[in-house]
This record gives C-alpha cells, sequence and structure tokens, in this order.
C-alpha cells in the first residue's frame, strides 16, 4: 500500500513538474516521462520482461537448443517416438538421453524444435505488423487528410473488412494465395489494416484543425511535409499501443490457421503447426500438445501486457 | 422507435453488398477451379465445359455476380457444387449446432464475466482484483484449439470414470438421436415444404428440442457434450467483458452522481447496482455485440478439435474445396447475422441510456 502511494506521490510530483517546469532545472520530455510511467507498471514490466526473454531465445536458438530444429535422432540415440519427457534431475534414468520436452513422432526434440519457433513467430508478428502499420497507417492519413469521395471509398472498402471475422477472411485470403507461412503472414496482415487505417484517420483528422498545422499551411509546407512532420508524430502514440497488441493478435491468428493446416508446412517449426500434427495424439502424448500451445499463449501474454502497460503509460488521461 | 430500426438496417445494406461482391470476387480469384476440384486433375475440357454449364459457371463473372445478387433476395442460396444438395439444406443441417455453440458461449463469458468485473472494480487494488485481472490476461492470450485439446485430454482422460468426466467431441452419445419435437407431437408436415424445413432447421437445436419435448436423457447428453467446446470458445470473449466491466465500472464510481447517492444515503449495494453498473454497461453491450466476429472464427477451430459438424468447419472445407455456393450463402447468413446483432445492440443502447432514445 505505502509503494502505491509514494508511486501516486512522484506522479503527481511530475504532473506539477511538467507542467511549471520548476522542480526540475531541466524539463523532462514527454517520452521520458511515458518512460517512467511505463516502468511503474508492474504488469507492462511483467510484458516487456516476457518479450526481452522470448527475443533473446530467438536470437540465440542455436546456442540454447541442444539439438538442430529438424533433427532426426532415428538411429543416433536410444530414443523412441513421442517419448515422455525425460529430465535427469528430476529423477529420470541417467542412462536414457535427456529430452526436457521429450520428441515428437519423427525423434526430434521437442524442446529445441520450440526454442526455434520463438523465431517464426517473433519474425511473423513483426512483419505482419509492420506491412500492416504501413499500409494502413498510409490509408488512413490519406483518407483522412484528402477527404471527400477518396475517404468515403477508403473507408468503406474497411468497413467491409471489418465486418467479417477475421479468422475466417484470412483463411479465404490464404485459399486465394495458397497455404504456407508467407501467405499467412500477408492475409493476417490485410484483415488487420482497417485497425490502423481507423486510428491514423482519426488522429489526422483531428491534427488537421490544430493551430500549429494552420501556422505550417500559413508557412507555405505542403501537404507531404505536414503529414511527415506534424501529424505522423503526433499519430505515433495510439499507433505503437495498436502495433504492440497487434503482434499479440498476428501471433495468435497465425497459430491458428497454422492449426487448420494453412499456416507453416512441415517440417517448420512452428507452434501452430507442431501442436495441429499432434492433435489426434493429444490423449496418448498430452506434452506435444501442451507445450507448443503454452509457448503461444506465453508469447502473446507477453505482447497483451506490453501493450497493455504503453497504452496506460501514453494515455494522458490517467496522468491524474 | 421504428424509424430508428429501419433508419438503422438501410445503413447496413451497402456494408452487406460490400461483402458479398468482396466474398464473391475473391472466390474468383482462389486457384483451380470448381471442376478441376470436383472432377480431378485429368477431366477432360468437354466434361469441364458440361460441368460449368451444369452450375452456371460458364457465365461470365459479373453475370454470375448479378444471378447470386438476384439469388440471396429471393432466398435461393442454389445447390453446393460437392454434395450436389441445396445450400439451404446444408444451413438446416450445420447453423443450429453453431448457433447453440455460440450462444453456449456467450451465455458462459456474460454470465461469468460481468460479475468477474464488477467483483475486481469492488476490491479494487486488492489481490483478488490482481488475480481476477492476471486471469483475464492470460484468458484473451490462450489459442482457443490449445485449450480444448487440453480440456479435452483432463475431462476426457483424467477424470474418466469420475462423475464430472464429459465427452471429447461430437455432438451425441453414439446411437443417440432425438426426436423432433414435431414428430413427438404428432403433427403431419408437408415433406419438402418451406414449413416443414422451418421446423427441421428448428428441431436441429438439439438441446432446445430435447428442452422442450422433456426427452431428458437426450437433453443431458446434448447438454454434455456441448460444455467443454462451449468454456473453449468463451474463454477470450468472457476475459474481454471482465476487463470492460472493471475499468468501465471503475470510471463510473468516481462520478459525481456516485457521491450525490451516497451522501443521499442509499446502501452501497444499491449505489452500484443501481447507479454505477447501470451506467457502465453501455460498453460492455458494445463489446458483447463485437464478440460475434471472434466466436465465428473461433467456432471453426472449436469444431475442428471437438469433431463437430457445424457452420465453421462446413465453410472451411468450402473454401478450401472452392465449393462457391456454399461459401456464399454461408456468407450472406454469417453476414446478416452481424447486422442483425449490431442492431440488437444499438436497440439496446435507447434502453440503457434514455438520452440515446431522445435523438
Amino acid at each position: 500500500m505505502s509503494t502505491n502511494k509514494t508511486q501516486k506521490t512522484v506522479e503527481l510530483l511530475e504532473a506539477s513538474a511538467q507542467d511549471a517546469n520548476l522542480l526540475t532545472e531541466q524539463p523532462t520530455s514527454q517520452w521520458a516521462l511515458t518512460l517512467r510511467r511505463f516502468r511503474g507498471r508492474r504488469s507492462g514490466m511483467i510484458g516487456l520482461g516476457i518479450v526481452a526473454l522470448l527475443v533473446i531465445v530467438a536470437i540465440f536458438a542455436p546456442l540454447i537448443a541442444p539439438y538442430p530444429p529438424n533433427e532426426v535422432l532415428i538411429g543416433k540415440e536410444d530414443v523412441g517416438p513421442r517419448e515422455k519427457p525425460c529430465v535427469h534431475v528430476l529423477g529420470c534414468d541417467p542412462e536414457k538421453p535427456q529430452h526436457i520436452l521429450g520428441t515428437d513422432a519423427n525423434v526430434r526434440d521437442e524442446f529445441s524444435r520450440i526454442i526455434y519457433g520463438a523465431r517464426v513467430s517473433l519474425t511473423l508478428g513483426f512483419f505482419t505488423v509492420t506491412i500492416a502499420l504501413f499500409v494502413g497507417s498510409f490509408l488512413g492519413a490519406v483518407a483522412g487528410y484528402v477527404g471527400g469521395w477518396l475517404d468515403n471509398v477508403i473507408m468503406r472498402i474497411m468497413d467491409v473488412i471489418l465486418g467479417f471475422p477475421s479468422l475466417l477472411l484470412a483463411i479465404a485470403i490464404v485459399s486465394v494465395l495458397g497455404p504456407g507461412l508467407r501467405n499467412a503472414l500477408i492475409a493476417i496482415a490485410i484483415v488487420s489494416i482497417p485497425a490502423y487505417a481507423r486510428v491514423m484517420r482519426a488522429q489526422v483528422l483531428s491534427i488537421k484543425e490544430t493551430d500549429f498545422v494552420a501556422a505550417s499551411l500559413a508557412l507555405g509546407a505542403s501537404a507531404r511535409q505536414i503529414l511527415i512532420h506534424r501529424v505522423v508524430p503526433n499519430a505515433l502514440t495510439p499507433l505503437v499501443v495498436l502495433a504492440t497488441l497487434g503482434v499479440a493478435t498476428a501471433i495468435l491468428e497465425a497459430a491458428g490457421l497454422s492449426f487448420l493446416g494453412l499456416g507453416a508446412q512441415p517440417p517448420l517449426a512452428e507452434w501452430g503447426s507442431m501442436l495441429a500434427n499432434e492433435r489426434h495424439t493429444v490423449f496418448t502424448s498430452p506434452h506435444l500438445v501442451f507445450f507448443p500451445g503454452l509457448a503461444i499463449m506465453i508469447t502473446v501474454l507477453g505482447f497483451n501486457l506490453m501493450g497493455d502497460g504503453l497504452r496506460d503509460a501514453l494515455d494522458p488521461a490517467l496522468n491524474k | 422507435m421504428l424509424s430508428f430500426i429501419t433508419r438503422r438496417t438501410l445503413l447496413a445494406i451497402p456494408v452487406l453488398i460490400g461483402i458479398m461482391v468482396v466474398v464473391f470476387l475473391l472466390l474468383r480469384a482462389i486457384p483451380g477451379d470448381p471442376c478441376t476440384a470436383m472432377l480431378g486433375e485429368r477431366a477432360t475440357e468437354e466434361a469441364c465445359m458440361r460441368f460449368d454449364e451444369a452450375n452456371g459457371l460458364d457465365e461470365p463473372v459479373f453475370v454470375q455476380l448479378g444471378i447470386y445478387m438476384k439469388n440471396v433476395l429471393t432466398f435461393n442460396l442454389g445447390d453446393s457444387i460437392r454434395f450436389s444438395r441445396p445450400v439451404m439444406q446444408l444451413l438446416i443441417e450445420r447453423l443450429p449446432l453453431t448457433t447453440e455453440l455460440a450462444m453456449s458461449a456467450l451465455a458462459i463469458a456474460v454470465t461469468v464475466g460481468v460479475p468477474l468485473g464488477i467483483l475486481a472494480a469492488r476490491k479494487h487494488n486488492t489481490i483478488v482484483d490482481t488475480a481476477t485481472m492476471a486471469f483475464a490476461n492470460v484468458g484473451v492470450s490462450m489459442p482457443v484449439f490449445w485449450l480444448g485439446l487440453l480440456l479435452a485430454y483432463l475431462f476426457a482422460v483424467i477424470l474418466k470414470d469420475t462423475p464430472i468426466s464429459l465427452p471429447p467431441g461430437g455432438r451425441l452419445s453414439a446411437g443417440v438421436f432425438p426426436v423432433p419435437y414435431y414428430e413427438a407431437w404428432g403433427w403431419t408436415l408437408t415433406e419438402g415444404s418451406t414449413w416443414a424445413r422451418f421446423h427441421e432447421y428448428v428441431a436441429n437445436h438439439y438441446i432446445f428440442n430435447t428442452f422442450i419435448t422433456a426427452q431428458w436423457p437426450i437433453f443431458w447428453d446434448a447438454v454434455r457434450h456441448m460444455i467443454l467446446p462451449a468454456v473453449a470458445l468463451a474463454t477470450i470473449p468472457l476475459a474481454i467483458i471482465a476487463r470492460i466491466t472493471r475499468s468501465s465500472l471503475l470510471e463510473a464510481m468516481n462520478k459525481d452522481y456516485i457521491r450525490t447517492a451516497r451522501a443521499k444515503g442509499a446502501k452501497e449495494r444499491r449505489v452500484v447496482a443501481r447507479h454505477a453498473l447501470r451506467n457502465s454497461l453501455l460498453p460492455v453491450v458494445t463489446i458483447i455485440g463485437l464478440q460475434l466476429g471472434l466466436l465465428l472464427g473461433g467456432a471453426v477451430l472449436t469444431e475442428t478439435v471437438f469433431r463437430l459438424a457445424g457452420l465453421g468447419t462446413a465453410l472451411f472445407d468450402a473454401i478450401t474445396g472452392r465449393d462457391y455456393p456454399v461459401v456464399q450463402g454461408f456468407t450472406v447468413v454469417i453476414a446478416a447475422a452481424y447486422v442483425v446483432v449490431n442492431l440488437f445492440v444499438d436497440l439496446s443502447y435507447g434502453y440503457l441510456d434514455p438520452r440515446i432514445r431522445q435523438k
């Protein structure tokens, strides 16, 4: 409770400092304040921790994983397919080779595959959101800035995309493009474009009316300059939050597509398809379903927590 | 009120048409055609021409689009290419399962999610609040298919032979057939008439049908089969609803009218239930309406996991099998459901907030 109080006091001090610049010699920037507020939020920090850990795991996968992800261990070790986890320190027979998450149907080390899976999911989440972010905010900016019939056409198309269950639309798009991880990525990017377009458009509409934009116009700035130098920096905040949460959604939807056989194809170590390949044996070897799913859940949870924390830290309404 | 409903419905029409056109064009863009999908790679050109003619696929695309639109307006959804049966018949067989699944899931999500949110808000900044929100955060991050498989494993394998074991898939136990209510009540219906098909559709809601005809053993069997898929499907909406309820109620509790209500001596219970809750339900209702898309998307995964022959799996099979009429027909139904649900959401605004009714 006392920590809570101190935190409140700190925030109050910050707010007054921001108002009058009296308490600090140098004015604290908005970003520094945001960072400080973000650090004060436990769930946001947990999310950041999870994400950071995943990034480290993905980068150093070859060092962490005891085996290459696609190495079939038949004839190399005394293990069979779908063997239960064997951890020596937990009392597993030291004579047997250690596979802390067991082996899969093709006698590959499940733990190594899950470690390498982090690479697939993070890359996928990152690229999906990048595409959706750029295309969506471009469309939203154009719609908001130009207005008129172009605005109408763009936003009605966005409505149509939103008017359809996103996973079903993604399934339809993947059917057009053909199954595969890259096409799943494109499909999920397409269905998430409207969210960014809407946010960007709303931002542009409100910023367009401000005095500093009027001033830039009076100084002879072109539409492009105003968009890039005045509108985009101001619209960045909500877009960053949306993008962080978007990574979570993208990973979840991609796993769903892979589960249906439309995403990553074997032998790629992708969590959704690893889980899907073993779903009929869940009653005999549940570990092959449990661990990939757990990996998906933890990753999605990390991005969700981080996104929520960012949103709270960036929301000026919560600064009181 | 009537003019409000009319206006809302009319506004939905362009979006509805847009969705139909997009689906139509998207389907035509899928590589490979229905002929090779049905007759195989080695189908002769002549066979394909006959096949296309029989299914109306030899017309130019825009003529096909026109025919499709006209048929939708006359409630004629055409025949499935793969099953050579009317799409309407497939809907009669498949839709009730998904409706029951989605409704059960939504019921669970609301009846658990709203009280959880209220609890968290009432116990703000306590361990109860933290635990509830941790649960909600895990809930929104849960892959539906994973949870479904784990639940099936838990209740069908680990808890096997206990009183709370539940079946891991299917809609009814093997060999169990419910008697449709119209047969149970001895109605005579003309075979194949629209009226008979309507009753067949209604009776295919097994839980509803066995309930009104008091076929209790079959009713319990159907309910027991529904629990696991419904819980799996409900998890994400439940977590979202709990979060929104909490934040919305917290905001309402800070308002001046709450202080007024307390000042005039109203009991805390009454303050929350009558003053704060009602005013904080608006965003909750909006979110509930938005869950429909999530439920339909999740239904594809849930039905796959629990081996249920519902709308989701049928639509998935039709998309991957290039069964144009089925995809088109089902899309219309889904889009219409969207429009209806959002209409109800808008109407409930008027009920919850009289100011909106005035406008």
